[in-house]
């Protein structure tokens, strides 16, 4: 078993002095991550809603999530489950499998999912009656 | 032969008789289930936002759905989400310290922050039972319209939601809730809603302050991402097509918005919350193996490791699920 742990965070940003320690400091920055996502969308800022800011179709404020969501999965998978001290080689198997998987299946269903948006919006079908 | 026997092998990673990943077949085993859990969820969610992004523009806003606090009125969107958040992070927590006190064989302290991982969990299943009992009962009312959607009402003057109790009239006729008891025995009709139909229709046109929002989101202007408001016209041209009084949400009517919604609602957070229940299972077993010192004897806590693994992958979807229904 693996004993030795990686006692740093934000690349070496952050060092830790034992590893009780850096757990409570990953879960401050969590908390952290959670508070900025509540305040987010509670007060939902005007300008991240507009839709001419919309990147790919999708409004800012809702990257700005998305993006935090990865951040928060990335330290969850490598300081509490520890991949972090795994082999790479573990790692990059566990970790690019499904990336690849997801990343493929949401583009193929979204864009289907938008394509059948713009039929029901544009085509001869009345749908709200 | 004895020249070829190969007693170390630094040389061939894979040749057999070492450990390439350097991890045990049981903490692997995990990886991978925690693996093509993770594509089911995938899935799910995927499956999600197709249904979102196929009805963009009617798709309900998780902030007038989810707004309540157990034992306070009132309207507070996220608060309680965010709870249920923070309480699994922390149990997430208590779960990494036990783990981290297995590697150092400190047996007290595992049973500790064991039992408060525990706890972390009964508290975050309680809470998902108590948000699902809110979602079916419901709190205002709607009505459903023969195509299907959902026409909510809401008080002109302030914009917040209007309960049809609080406005349908009263009109005296025999509505008779038909039961196996007295009819054919293998046919029940459906719960009848606290109001019927004409009731709320007509208390609609005898109160002018209340207004009809539909789930069509507002796509430009002033107003853009809101749900519209239609006129005293519109309303109520649109209540001619008005089929039933919907309450709650079930996996047929939703007073919420879209069915799809409260299918897509029941089916993740309840598979989650599946997982949640199983993961507190097995974390007693582990807890009461711990206190009976089976990893003491065996001398390491790896079982506490896989485990922990689990739990956390517990955790890192729900992080998912979070941001997919009541943020985005």
């Amino acid at each position: 078993m693996a004993h030795e742990h990686k006692l740093e965070i934000f690349r070496g940003l952050w060092k830790f002095k034992s590893n009780t320690q850096k757990i409570w400091g990953v879960l401050a920055f969590l908390c952290v991550i959670t508070a900025i996502e509540v305040v987010l969308g509670i007060w939902k800022p005007e300008g991240l809603l507009k839709s001419e800011n919309a990147i790919l179709g999708l409004k800012l404020l809702n990257w700005i999530f998305i993006i935090l969501t990865l951040v928060k999965a990335y330290y969850i998978a490598w300081d509490f489950m520890h991949l972090r001290d795994e082999k790479a080689s573990l790692r990059r198997a566990i970790v690019w499998t499904p990336i690849f998987l997801v990343a493929y299946l949401v583009l193929i269903l979204l864009l289907e999912a938008d394509y059948i948006y713009e039929i029901f919006k544009n085509g001869f079908v009345a749908w709200n009656f | 032969m004895d020249s070829t026997v190969a007693t170390g092998s630094e040389d061939k990673v894979w040749g057999g008789g070492n450990k390439p990943l350097n991890a045990s077949y049981g903490k692997l085993m995990m990886w991978f289930f925690l693996v093509s859990d993770a594509l089911t969820f995938s899935g799910l969610l995927a499956a999600y936002g197709f249904s979102r992004f196929k009805f963009i523009e009617t798709w309900p806003i998780a902030d007038q759905v989810f707004t309540h606090i157990p034992f306070i009125h009132g309207n507070y969107p996220m608060i309680y989400v965010a709870f249920m958040t923070l309480i699994l992070i922390i149990s997430s927590v208590t779960m990494v310290l036990a783990v981290d006190a297995g590697h150092r064989m400190k047996k007290n302290a595992v049973i500790w922050y064991m039992f408060l991982t525990i706890i972390g969990g009964a508290i975050f299943v309680g809470s998902q039972a108590w948000e699902w009992a809110t979602f079916i009962k419901g709190d205002y009312g709607a009505i459903e319209t023969k195509g299907g959607r959902i026409l909510q009402f809401v008080n002109s003057d302030t914009g917040q939601r209007a309960a049809i109790a609080d406005f349908a009239v009263t009109i005296p006729s025999e509505r008779i809730n038909h039961e196996r008891k007295n009819g054919v025995w293998f046919y029940e009709g459906e719960a009848l809603p606290s109001f019927s139909l004409t009731e709320v229709v007509e208390g609609f046109k005898a109160n002018p302050n209340i207004a009809i929002r539909t789930e069509s989101i507002v796509q430009e202007g002033e107003n853009e991402g809101e749900k519209t408001i239609l006129t005293r016209s519109e309303a109520l041209a649109k209540l001619k097509n008005a089929a039933q009084v919907v309450e709650g949400a079930n996996l047929i009517h939703n007073e919420y918005g879209s069915r799809l919604f409260a299918d897509f609602f029941f089916f993740i957070t309840g598979f989650h919350g599946f997982h949640v229940t199983s993961g507190v299972v097995i974390n007693l077993i582990i807890f009461f193996n711990v206190v009976l010192g089976t990893y003491e004897k065996r001398g390491h806590y790896e079982m506490v490791e896989k485990v922990g693994l689990y739990w956390h992958f517990v955790d890192l979807v729900w992080v998912f699920v979070f941001t997919f229904f009541y943020l985005v």
